[in-house]
């Protein structure tokens, strides 16, 4: 397993050829209360660094961008009927989406937990 | 460019006083503003079950003064000035020679027994020094018009605020009704009451001296019952209510009668005419607008904002989205904006576009909660 993370406050957990994507605790802070979030169907192609899915919070509207290539595999059900689990665990039962990785090469260009949280306390 | 901006922007007596609750504060009408503390949603219920204290220092707090000052008003506001009493409180617009909203504005009688004719007037934050300007401009020299700039503006607003003020201030809580204004004095200045406000709860405008800003909001916040609330509860409450924003809602391009606000222009004033732009609007009360301001709901759960552009049944463009959000009390989006009047009534089917994305919405009377205003003859 490993984890990376993009500036765009997009997380990405691979495990085998299949990696799950979210956004971090500092994204769903800076957004508030989340009202609605919609993940991409299964069998979308989705190319890294284009729209993936969208997330709103009472205030405003943010796009959520594929951290690598691949196809999503599955959507998680939970967030559109309880968008509030993104702020309440974004990293966990907060997830997005799953993706088979056309080419995890692409990943290395990412920074790991430690480079983004040192990143963001920048900000 | 950003910078520049940064350092342009100007700090509000309560500014310090935020910061230490926690409160994030953002650019906004040109200050430093608490955009949110806890969260806009627990903020907004906070001050729907209970009592909200709002910063609205941004606003500008003017004081006009002078021989028939009520009369000169009334050739720029289409509001009856003239027939209000003192202590009484109304709620106007900013008129252009065309008819247009310069902007909207709370007007109080404030003329002491036997004195100088004397009227309280608050303006949004954003719009201040163009209507001084505007006001300088277009009324008679013999009338002065003072920036109190040196006080600060607090808003008290909830089903609880009553309650907080009659426990501080006794008597002041019974005295006024919706629409009333007082002032008492408090720690050696005097502290100006109105009992009105943007969030459709009952609720008090308090102005206060800046040097005594921070001393009132603690005093506030020590009930139990009061919070600091953020604006952008400040935007989904008024937005619930039903009330426009101006530069959002309303423009210089809007009327009263598009912006679907009539009952600010009296039988009087709308028989007899003589204010800024008084030709059109009085034919269009006549003839009826060629747009109106609605509000909508809006299918699931996803907001359409501002921008979104209203759709009829062909698909062809026939207004725009000028608010929208999500609405805390009914977990639904909602918003407001412009169609065409024939689109406008109840229950009509609209479609909404928004980045490309279709969304299915219904005309929807406004307001989407209703008012709890503190009116005379209730409990």
């Amino acid at each position: 397993m490993s984890l990376h993370f993009t500036k765009e406050h997009e997380w990405i957990r691979v495990e085998g050829d299949t990696a799950t994507v979210g956004i971090t605790d500092h994204a769903q802070h800076q957004l508030g209360d989340i009202v609605f979030a919609e993940a991409p169907e299964a069998g979308k192609q989705l190319a890294k660094g284009g729209d993936a899915a969208v997330v709103e919070s009472v205030k405003a509207a943010s796009d959520v961008y594929a951290p690598a290539s691949g196809e999503v595999v599955e959507a998680n059900p939970a967030i559109a009927d309880d968008p509030s689990i993104i702020n309440s665990d974004p990293e966990g039962e907060g997830w997005f989406f799953k993706l088979r990785l056309s080419d995890p090469s692409e990943l290395d260009a990412l920074m790991d937990e430690a480079a983004y949280r040192d990143w963001v306390a920048t900000l | 460019m950003a910078d520049t901006l940064e350092l342009e922007l100007g700090s509000l007596p309560l500014d310090g006083w935020h910061r230490a609750r926690g409160g994030r504060m953002v650019p906004f009408a040109g200050y430093h503003m608490p955009v949110q503390y806890e969260g806009i949603i627990a903020e907004h219920r906070w001050t729907r079950q209970h009592a909200g204290l709002f910063d609205v220092s941004h606003m500008g707090q003017l004081m006009l003064r002078g021989p028939q000052v009520a009369e000169a008003l009334e050739t720029l506001l289409p509001g009856d000035i003239t027939g209000l009493q003192p202590g009484r409180i109304r709620y106007s617009m900013l008129l252009n020679e065309t008819g247009g909203i310069i902007d909207d504005l709370m007007v109080t009688n404030v003329t002491p027994t036997g004195g100088e004719p004397t009227y309280y007037m608050v303006v949004n934050g954003a719009t201040k020094a163009g209507d001084i300007a505007d006001l300088r401009r277009r009324l008679p020299a013999e009338i002065t018009i003072e920036h109190l700039d040196d006080r600060a503006l607090l808003a008290l607003q909830g089903p609880e605020a009553a309650a907080v003020v009659e426990a501080i201030w006794p008597g002041v809580g019974d005295e006024l009704s919706f629409m009333q204004g007082t002032s008492r004095d408090w720690e050696g200045v005097a502290v100006g009451f109105g009992r009105s406000g943007y969030t459709g709860e009952d609720g008090y405008e308090l102005s206060v001296p800046n040097s005594h800003a921070e001393k009132l909001a603690d005093l506030l916040v020590s009930d139990e019952r009061v919070r600091p609330i953020g604006l952008g509860a400040r935007d989904s409450l008024r937005l619930e209510a039903g009330l426009p924003l101006y530069g959002h809602d309303l423009d210089e391009q809007t009327t009263p009668v598009s912006a679907d606000l009539l009952f600010a222009i009296n039988k009087r004033r709308r028989a007899d005419g003589g204010f800024a732009g008084s030709d059109r609007i009085l034919a269009e009360i006549e003839q009826g607008p060629v747009a109106r301001r609605i509000g909508f709901t809006v299918e699931g759960r996803q907001p359409v904002r501002e921008g979104g552009r209203i759709l009829d049944a062909e698909g062809n463009e026939v207004g725009r989205v000028t608010s929208g959000g999500f609405s805390p009390s009914l977990e639904a989006p909602i918003g407001m904006g412009y169609v065409a009047t024939t689109l406008g009534a109840p229950g009509t089917a609209l479609t909404l576009e928004q980045r490309g994305k279709l969304f299915r919405a219904t005309v929807t009377p406004m307001p989407f909660v209703p008012h709890r205003y503190h009116r005379k003859g209730k409990a």
